[in-house]
């Protein structure tokens, strides 16, 4: 997918992740979370599954995490990307 | 023994939050909700947070149930896509007149099923009853289809279109009746409507005594501190276990004395009544014993 404008998703309350997305030539992925050291690796692994999955080659992602589940990353993410690319209309099977 | 249906939590479908830690709180269902509870601007968020929430396994054990935006907006469709293809065990449709909107609703979900590769008719539905022609109809409507496990009173909507207001239950005894016998005419559950004071822990215990009473299965509930106060009131008694047992037992001697009738302190015991009491001890199993 690409993506052709910025967007948000998600919040910055306990348990959820705010993700900021916006048009770039490369792929670049910030992650600030309060748990980095315990879950920096697996967040980042999260985040970069859920992005391949949409194909998303070119973006600059930044991500303020407040604890989030794996799930809720993938929802945020997803929702970000497709807000950014601007899709109507969602293949669910590349969300799972 | 039959699916228990006393608590049923509503969650909005757009907190994170909530939606990471309500299993833990152990209602009989939970309700994600992606209609009034979510803003017109997190509409597709919500939606995609509540298709991952329905596959994580934490909710794999409890019934989960999504209130879907009615399938006149531009929403409805995209919520039902959603939440049949994640697995939703019950969809619950708001505003329900009319048996036509159920049909609408189940030729969709039929569509999906096949699509997704999901047994056909595995999903089910919960009408949601919230005007004065959906009462009305209310019969109809909980005969209309066999995806339908019950029919759910909501009471702001239809106190509104009743011209009138929440108050101390009389707004709703018609429409409390009308839904419950229509339920138990088609062989299906009926909920009751949420208490959103959740501070009036005297007020709410008052509504579930009369709804438990007219033989409602149980009520949609908008605070996990209500669901422990719901059960409880749902418990048997002490007395009533003790009883039920006598029955039980006086009912099993009766048959090895291949008796025709039996009694029980004096009382006749009948087919009704030995019915009952099992259904008392299948609620204690559940349940436990009233505090």
């Amino acid at each position: 997918m690409k993506i052709v404008k910025e967007a948000l998703a998600g919040t910055v309350e306990s348990s959820d992740l705010l993700v900021k997305i916006a048009p770039a030539s490369e792929l670049t992925v910030i992650i600030n979370s309060e748990v980095i050291k315990q879950f920096g690796d697996q967040i980042r692994s999260v985040v970069n599954e859920t992005l391949s999955a949409l194909s998303v080659t070119e973006g600059l992602l930044i991500i303020e995490d407040k604890g989030a589940l794996d799930c809720v990353i993938r929802a945020r993410v997803q929702s970000a990307v497709m807000r950014a690319a601007q899709a109507e209309e969602i293949n669910w099977e590349t969300l799972r | 023994m039959k699916k228990l249906r006393r608590s049923m939590l509503f969650l909005p479908g757009a907190s994170a939050a909530m939606l990471s830690t309500a299993f833990i709180y152990r209602p009989d269902s939970i309700m994600f909700d992606l209609e009034d509870a979510v803003s017109l601007r997190e509409k597709d968020t919500a939606r995609i947070l509540v298709f991952h929430a329905l596959q994580h396994p934490m909710y794999r054990d409890i019934e989960t149930v999504v209130r879907i935006n009615q399938l006149s907006t531009p929403f409805g469709l995209k919520d039902l896509e959603a939440v049949v293809r994640a697995g939703v065990d019950v969809v619950r449709l708001p505003k329900t007149d009319t048996p036509e909107d159920i049909f609408e609703l189940e030729a969709h979900i039929g569509r999906i099923e096949k699509e997704c590769g999901r047994e056909v008719g595995s999903t089910k539905i919960m009408a949601a009853i919230e005007s004065a022609i959906g009462v009305i109809n209310a019969v109809a409507i909980a005969r209309c289809s066999p995806r339908l496990i019950g029919i759910a009173l909501a009471a702001f909507d239809y106190v509104m279109d009743m011209q009138t207001e929440r108050g101390d239950g009389t707004e709703l005894f018609y429409a409390r009746c009308a839904v419950l016998h229509a339920a138990r005419a088609a062989g299906i559950d009926a909920f009751d409507v949420v208490y959103s004071d959740i501070n009036d822990e005297a007020g709410f215990l008052r509504e579930v005594e009369l709804i438990r009473k007219m033989g409602f299965n149980g009520k949609s509930l908008i605070n996990p501190r209500q669901i422990e106060l719901l059960h409880n009131a749902y418990a048997p008694t002490r007395e009533d276990v003790d009883y039920a047992k006598r029955v039980i037992a006086a009912a099993e001697e009766g048959e090895r004395k291949g008796l025709g009738v039996i009694s029980l302190n004096g009382k006749m015991i009948d087919g009704p009544i030995i019915n009952h009491a099992q259904v008392v001890l299948e609620r204690a199993s559940a349940s436990g014993i009233r505090r």
